[in-house]
């Protein structure tokens, strides 16, 4: 899931300041999930961005919406009537969320309330790490489903570096070494071979705007009426 | 004096200025920059020596600008952005400039998707304005980016790119502005074809006092053909070629192509010393070297001052 972390209040704040109508949109996907942009934390906010707003003796009208997920087209739906009662938005999505967004609505000032952290996972309640950073060519089958180009900070793929010691990486010893642990695990599995001969220089093929179509529905996107819907 | 090189001194004497173009070979092969500089010496003021342009691997910058040097040439160092993070530029810097480069061209750099190595990881850890800001610190303020005093600061004379065709036009001059105001010395635009829009560019340039804080060396390729005529029209991205330089090129004989291409880019370089703003021209002969000296003659810009006149 993406992992995101709500802003200081203070910026939040600033970002806004020159408005008198607010609506903060939540998203219930990945970032109620990790506690930043959900009903709940755009309840927090709006309460806390009322407060502070009142010790300044103003009083800006700040509600708030959550729509299912923000990336999608269908759950933006419901805000068409809703955002002309305002002359700002907060998102509280993803990096992605708040311009699906602002591109939904051109003509709103879009603000986001969060910082888009990385795609990770939950380790227990309000704990996360980074585990993907979405290089769009997946080798964990040759490293034991430990990813070198997350975990490793040097993105080394014939690892251990040099600076490894008793297990963690040398820019912080709370940090594992990423090929510590998956020596261990191919050693364990008996793998150990798969990661003996040289990984060659690879293709970083996510260095331009991602995007494609599945191949199931490339005819939907190629007839004429819809040119233009993709980039 | 900022830098105190060649092409700061004529710059700044008011003298219309000429530089060169010479892209380092896909070797280590010494002798082929010596046979490209030959041809430049005394025929322009400086000497571009470009970064890996187009993305394709070629012999580093700074070691083509050193041997530019030792053939008597004064070299414009460029660097871009798409392959080295700020500990490498920095370096690079200090080691070119204690080697004796004393100009520098700032510049994003070409997309790795264009040159030989597509699938290159791309660094752009600063941009292009950002590392003018970085150079004119490391000479002005002698620090480095994160704010440490450097023992022996290098004082480069600072270039940067600016293309009077790319999108969105009215917002070109801005950029520019901010180029400027990031510490920019001098300017080499893109290469131009269409004249029309230069000349309203220039204006929109002049109009904004802009070239009292900057000098503008207005960019040009000599068309050598047809074919090379249509291929910049079509495929060279940021690259305004209108129609009318198509058919004055396809109206000669193909032999005379070529020599109609340079009788063009005279007629240009003729306008650009008359031109209201204009310090100079960037003359990027590619791969013709060799026609450079009969260019600059044609286009009465010889001879060069000589470096020990300008003392």
């Amino acid at each position: 899931m993406i992992i995101a972390k709500v802003k200081p209040l203070e910026e939040v704040k600033t970002l806004i300041k020159d408005f008198k109508r607010i609506l903060t949109v939540g998203c219930a996907g990945c970032m109620a999930i990790c506690l930043a942009g959900g009903q709940k934390e755009v309840e927090t906010l709006n309460t806390k961005l009322a407060l502070s707003f009142k010790k300044d003796l103003t009083s800006p009208l700040i509600e708030g919406y959550t729509v299912e997920r923000q990336c999608e087209p269908q759950f933006l739906d419901l805000l068409d009537l809703m955002v002309e009662d305002y002359d700002a938005l907060i998102s509280m999505a993803c990096g992605a969320g708040i311009q699906f967004l602002a591109e939904r609505f051109p003509n709103m000032k879009v603000f986001p309330a969060v910082n888009t952290t990385f795609v990770g996972v939950n380790r227990d309640i309000g704990w996360y790490e980074e585990r993907c950073q979405c290089c769009g060519d997946c080798v964990l089958a040759f490293t034991g489903g430990i990813c070198p180009v997350t975990m490793c900070a040097k993105v080394l793929f014939n690892g251990p570096c040099g600076g490894s010691q008793d297990g963690h990486c040398e820019v912080d010893k709370n940090i594992p070494c990423a090929w510590v642990d998956i020596y261990k695990r191919l050693k364990a599995q008996g793998r150990l071979d798969q990661i003996l001969d040289v990984f060659p220089a690879r293709d970083w093929k996510n260095q331009t705007l991602g995007t494609f179509v599945l191949e199931e529905f490339q005819a939907r996107y190629s007839s004429k009426d819809n040119e233009g819907s993709q980039r | 004096m900022k830098s105190g090189s060649n092409l700061e001194k004529i710059l700044t004497k008011g003298i219309f200025a000429v530089t060169g173009e010479l892209g380092p070979p896909r070797g280590a092969d010494l002798d082929a920059i010596r046979e490209k500089a030959k041809h430049l010496k005394g025929m322009v003021d400086a000497v571009n020596i470009t970064d890996n342009q187009t993305a394709i691997v070629r012999m580093a910058s700074w070691a083509g600008s050193l041997i530019a040097l030792q053939e008597g040439l004064e070299p414009n160092y460029q660097m871009v952005c798409r392959d080295r993070n700020r500990i490498a530029m920095q370096s690079d810097i200090l080691g070119a400039y204690t080697l004796g480069i004393r100009n520098m061209l700032c510049l994003s750099g070409d997309h790795q998707i264009f040159g030989d190595h597509p699938y290159s990881k791309k660094v752009f850890d600063i941009d292009s304005m950002q590392l003018i800001t970085m150079v004119k610190k490391m000479r002005d303020d002698g620090k480095f980016l994160n704010n440490e005093e450097i023992t022996k600061p290098p004082r480069m004379f600072i270039g940067a790119a600016a293309n009077p065709f790319g999108d969105p036009y009215e917002f070109r001059v801005f950029r520019l502005a901010k180029k400027i105001a990031a510490g920019a010395d001098f300017i080499q635009t893109q290469c131009i074809y269409n004249m029309n829009r230069f000349r309203e560019w220039m204006k929109q340039v002049n109009d904004r006092g802009l070239t009292e804080k900057v000098f503008i060396l207005a960019g040009v390729i000599p068309l050598k053909s047809l074919v090379m005529a249509r291929y910049m029209q079509k495929n060279v991205p940021g690259m305004d070629v209108p129609e009318e330089v198509i058919k004055r090129i396809e109206g000669v004989d193909k032999k005379k192509q070529a020599s109609e291409g340079i009788k063009m880019c005279c007629e240009q370089i003729e306008e650009f010393i008359e031109m209201k703003g204009v310090a100079g021209v960037h003359l990027m002969a590619i791969e013709w070297e060799h026609r450079v000296p009969e260019i600059v003659e044609q286009a009465k810009l010889l001879p060069r001052p000589n470096p020990k006149d300008l003392e």
